[in-house]
């Protein structure tokens, strides 16, 4: 009994972190529709700096003190964040901003590496609550208490702020309809901003209190993005006491799980999860996204049609040129493009969910890492020749889509994007804990190709087929009967199944065939690095795909495989560079505030603006 | 009070209103009419700046605010209604009132929330109710009520007796005449021409952007010319 | 004549509030059927009921002899019952003929076809829907730039795709000027006399419904309190009530 209840309140003390980053992050997405991903940024810094405060400030009073200091700093820097980058994006398409926090993420790591080094830092402990306090027998940490009693205090305080006060009631009016605010004589942006320095300075917060149990390293802000969105996806977005009940919950739940099924605590969290959304699908509090109740800011996309003569003789005139490539006679050369191919496969099988169906997934990771893995294991295992590999890492990569569809379409919107994300974790956890079969964090390695596909040059020419063949399956498919479906499911879901379509099912298979493709990349990659590691499963794996649509242009067709080339490339020349993740952090947040639309996209504007363009600009 | 000059207004690319100029003097009534498209509601979102205008210039009092940004326009003392009404649905009748508030100006009329239960009972009765709990017609009460709490001295109306039912309608007339007594200047766009001659003193008529009449309620009557050319009724 | 739709003892309710409550009517083949009421009367959730958007509580719904109640929308569609929004739902990102395209792709049940080449499909029967409505010279124009009238006659256009025998209209004419709704609805009737299918629709602006209504039906608060001729109704106190009032904001009789 006594280990149970000392369990009990080591994962109610646990709840506090991810409760004060989880809350932030919900009023955030609240009130901005911006799903910060640098939230888990803005946890890590406030360890930081708390941990560089209680340096300075001696005693009881200057650790809390320091605890505050940290919070603010945090807080001011969230505000930092908002005005010189958020503010420049606030018209682009909500999910374009994404992209720019993800900027802010690599801006972030660096800063904190340049600042506080790479060795992680132990936290200090609190003074005068270093002991532990006896309950029931077991020895439960003073600290832990304090932290047990914080929690609700500031659920406490920030019910009270935005059911009661004034202010409250404009930020809850601004989370439904910012425009009408303003018109109604409020001052939005210090809203916003105001709302950034809370959200962020309970982030902030979370980092600071969380030091004496867990200290400060450059690793804390993903470490803790997939359990913030767990809590919030789980608690419904938006809502502030749903991610204190959530909070609580995972927490909890992973104690207990360390305890007695410790394979599996990873896991656990995206069960719990899987349930909670299976019978409330917008979680425990949140109430159901409204679809189109936030329209989508920007002219709409114009109609697509098949590429006429001029068009397919550039795209064979690209091909020509890929084709020589070999005659430079530069390995280096050829294993970069390789991979510019491999990632712009798997640029464009996001792309096709993502725009054409309006399924926006942050965790496609998971079909490429899934693709990969299911023939790296066929390899190892049964020797399954590279040939039948090939064609099972698809058909597998699909299969998993399928299952991993099958929850996710009941969702939608952001919930979807969440879950795709949650599912990702999943998959990844799985990998990484299961290290018997799937050499865990090792990986897999002497993956080759088969002995007449081992050159360079040759594997090049396979990608280039395999690769391309993919990409142009997509686009004939785009411009079939199914991708009409596809593309009236996104549109208008109440008019397509007023005219007999299923729109879920047609969503289903929608993912189903973009994460087949997503596999049949992830195949390739194997093969042509010979190894396979967890990362290819990772968050950043997903969002590398998500900023290379982004980059390249959501409502074109040709750019993801702008976005995906010209990020490989910059990446490529980049990480030479010791702090090539704040260039390219700056880099990604330049692109975002310069060309809103993408690269393809603002280039067909600019020669639209010039005389070039023979659209038709929209109307009323 | 709130005068429109030569105002070019663009939706992206499409040119919507073609140097459209208007005025509305002190304890007018003016209606702007015209056939969905002809650009009505992108003449009161460029009057709001919610459009800035391209070119051209809009003044409140002397005063130019074109280019001014929309919440500080609203303090300014112009009011806006739209059209889709966009009451907050999670918010109650209080609070809903509580966002459009701002202090009293002087020389304009002061609006409280009990004055304004007083105009609108149905809104007294159901309080502390979420505003998604309403119907179409008390909505539509809402949106009125809550941007008089920011006592205007114009009030943009955009298209008030769209989709509300008649008997409803004829509430409305009566309001409409009770904020206009209280010394509160009316610019609303209206497609129902029963409801506007009940209501305006004086009509301007817009198509394809352009202005086609000007003038007062009475000469519109008289010209069935006019009437049927851009109205067809 | 014989009745497409019989409707019986259809109820609904949401947590407690009745929205429509025993609602029954019979819709006649080649019938033009108003049904009006107050806001919040339940004239929106007796239409997704039709449609299969709401399951019912109780009561049925037969639509040419066969039961609906418990049928997903695409299969009622399937069955032939067409339907148009109050704000017009089509496809913004298509061409003005692709929409009707994608409506005919569903209806010859394509919609899972990967391989065939979707712009050349059914381009006739498409072109012959849009000239119907009238929309032949914006076949190729880009749907988001619609003026809103025409958007709602490519609505139409979409909504006849499958030869529907029953058309459901939620306020046709909602956001168009007097003269585009007069146009709409004798565009409708037309329909109505050529095809011999059937409207169901619902309407604030009284010009409309006086002027082109077979029959009206009135809801209030989930019940029907009054149905028949435009004459009837307009004489009905009851109506006058809840309703129409004194009379003062749409055209005198004999005046449409």
């Amino acid at each position: 009994m006594g280990v149970l209840v000392a369990e009990l309140l080591a994962g109610l003390a646990n709840a506090a972190a991810l409760f004060l980053v989880a809350s932030g992050l919900s009023l955030i997405f609240g009130v901005t529709r911006i799903v910060n991903f640098a939230h888990g940024s803005f946890y890590m810094l406030g360890a930081f700096i708390g941990y560089s405060a209680m340096q300075v400030l001696p005693g009881a009073i200057g650790f809390w003190a320091a605890t505050l200091v940290a919070a603010v700093a945090v807080g001011l820097i969230g505000v930092i964040v908002e005005f010189l980058v958020l503010r420049q994006v606030y018209k682009a398409p909500e999910l374009f901003q994404l992209v720019a926090t993800f900027g802010v993420i690599l801006v972030i790591q660096d800063l904190a590496l340049l600042v506080w080094g790479p060795e992680d830092l132990l936290g200090p402990r609190a003074p005068g609550l270093k002991g532990v306090v006896h309950i029931l027998g077991e020895p439960v940490p003073s600290y832990d208490l304090a932290l047990i009693g914080i929690t609700p205090f500031v659920l406490l305080v920030l019910w009270y702020l935005i059911s009661r006060t004034r202010v409250g009631i404009l930020v809850r009016a601004a989370t439904q309809d910012r425009e009408m605010v303003g018109a109604l004589g409020v001052n939005q942006a210090w809203l916003f901003t105001g709302v950034f320095f809370l959200g962020s300075l309970l982030a902030g917060l979370g980092g600071a209190l969380q030091l004496p149990k867990g200290g400060a390293d450059l690793l804390m802000d993903f470490n803790i993005l997939a359990s913030v969105f767990v809590v919030v996806v789980i608690g419904g977005m938006g809502s502030i006491p749903g991610a204190f009940i959530a909070a609580v919950l995972i927490s909890v739940l992973n104690v207990f799980g360390v305890k007695f099924i410790p394979q599996s605590t990873l896991v656990l969290m995206f069960i719990v999860m899987a349930v909670v959304l299976l019978i409330r699908p917008y979680g425990l509090l949140g109430r159901e996204e409204a679809p189109g109740e936030h329209g989508q800011v920007g002219d709409p996309e114009q109609p697509i049609s098949p590429l006429q003569s001029t068009g397919k003789l550039v795209v064979a005139g690209i091909l020509v040129v890929l084709a020589l490539f070999p005659i430079f006679d530069s390995p280096f050369l050829l294993v970069l493009m390789t991979d510019v191919i491999i990632v712009s496969l798997f640029a464009v099988s996001l792309h096709f969910m993502l725009s054409l169906g309006g399924l926006v997934s942050f965790g496609h990771a998971a079909f490429f890492g899934g693709g990969a893995y299911a023939a790296a294991l066929l390899v190892h295992y049964v020797d399954t020749p590279m040939s039948l590999a090939l064609l099972m890492a698809p058909l597998l990569a699909g299969f998993l889509a399928l299952i991993i569809g099958w929850f996710c379409i009941r969702l939608t919107g952001v919930y979807f994007a969440m879950l795709t994300l949650a599912f990702a974790q999943l998959v990844w956890s799985v990998v990484f804990q299961w290290g018997e079969v799937t050499g865990g964090d090792d990986g897999i390695v002497n993956i080759w190709p088969a002995a007449w596909a081992s050159s360079t040059t040759v594997y090049y020419y396979l990608t280039l087929v395999i690769g391309v063949g993919g990409i142009i399956l997509m686009r004939h498919v785009a411009h079939s009967p199914f991708g009409y479906s596809v593309r009236a499911s996104r549109d208008s879901i109440l008019r397509a199944e007023a005219t007999g379509i299923n729109t879920k099912r047609i969503q289903w298979v929608t993912i189903a065939f973009a994460g087949a493709m997503a596999g049949l990349a992830g195949g390739l990659f194997v093969f042509s690095k010979g190894s396979v590691f967890p990362t290819e499963l990772e968050i950043a794996k997903s969002f590398d795909a998500l900023i290379m649509v982004f980059l390249g242009g959501v409502k074109t067709l040709s750019g993801p495989i702008v976005g995906a080339s010209s990020l490989t490339i910059v990446q490529d020349f980049l990480s030479r560079f010791e702090y090539w993740r704040l260039a390219l952090g700056l880099l990604i947040i330049l692109i975002v505030i310069l060309a809103p639309e993408g690269l393809v996209g603002s280039a067909r504007k600019l020669g639209n603006r010039i005389g070039l363009g023979r659209s038709e600009g929209p109307g009323t | 009070m709130l005068t429109v000059e030569d105002i070019n207004s663009y939706y992206g690319k499409a040119h919507i209103l073609h140097d459209l100029s208007l005025s509305v003097a002190k304890g007018d009534v003016l209606a702007l009419l015209g056939r969905n498209g002809a650009g009505k509601t992108t003449t009161l979102k460029s009057i709001m700046q919610l459009l800035p205008p391209e070119t051209g210039k809009v003044q409140l009092k002397e005063q130019d605010i074109t280019g001014t940004p929309t919440h500080r326009v609203s303090k300014l003392g112009l009011g806006y209604v739209p059209e889709e009404r966009r009451i907050f649905t999670d918010l109650t009748i209080e609070e809903n009132l509580e966002v459009g508030r701002q202090p009293e100006r002087s020389g304009v009329p002061y609006w409280t929330r009990e004055i304004l239960f007083d105009l609108f009972p149905n809104l007294a009765e159901r309080r502390s109710n979420l505003g998604k709990a309403l119907s179409g017609g008390e909505q539509q009460m809402l949106t009125i009520a809550r941007t008089l709490m920011g006592n205007p001295e114009v009030l943009l109306l955009d298209e008030p007796s769209e989709g509300i039912a008649p008997v409803i309608v004829e509430q409305m007339v009566l309001t409409i005449q009770r904020i206009k007594d209280e010394g509160v200047t009316i610019l609303l766009s209206e497609q129902n021409l029963h409801f506007a001659k009940l209501v305006a003193n004086r009509a301007i008529i817009i198509e394809g952007g352009l202005k086609r009449f000007d003038g007062t309620m009475e000469e519109l009557n008289a010209d069935p010319d006019i009437r049927e050319a851009y109205l067809s009724v | 004549m014989t009745a497409i739709l019989e409707v019986k003892n259809l109820s609904k309710s949401f947590g407690g509030i009745k929205a429509v409550q025993d609602v029954s009517f019979d819709l006649m083949e080649g019938e033009l059927l108003a049904l009006i009421g107050p806001n919040g009367a339940g004239k929106s959730t007796c239409f997704n009921m039709l449609m299969g958007q709401l399951p019912p509580n109780s009561g049925s719904i037969l639509f040419d002899g066969k039961e609906l109640v418990g049928l997903p929308t695409r299969k009622i569609w399937q069955y032939g019952v067409g339907r148009t929004f109050q704000i017009t739902a089509t496809y913004p990102t298509m061409t003005v003929i692709e929409n009707v395209q994608t409506a005919l792709l569903s209806f010859h049940q394509r919609s899972f076809n990967f391989f065939s080449r979707a712009k050349t499909s059914y381009l006739d029967e498409a072109a012959e829907l849009l000239s119907l409505v009238g929309m032949a010279d914006q076949a190729d124009r880009p749907a988001a730039v619609l003026a809103y009238g025409d958007l709602k006659r490519l609505e139409l256009a979409i909504a006849l795709s499958n030869a529907p025998r029953l058309l459901l209209m939620d306020e046709p004419t909602a956001g168009m000027a007097p003269s585009e709704r007069i146009e709409l609805m004798a565009l409708a009737g037309r329909i109505v006399e050529e095809r011999g299918l059937s409207i169901l629709f619902t309407e604030h602006d009284m010009d409309v419904v006086f002027a082109h209504s077979h029959r009206i039906m009135v809801l209030n608060r989930g019940e029907l309190i009054a149905s028949g001729s435009v004459e009837e109704i307009r004489a009905n106190p009851r109506v006058q009530e809840v309703y129409l009032g004194g009379g003062s904001v749409f055209a005198d009789e004999g005046a449409s």
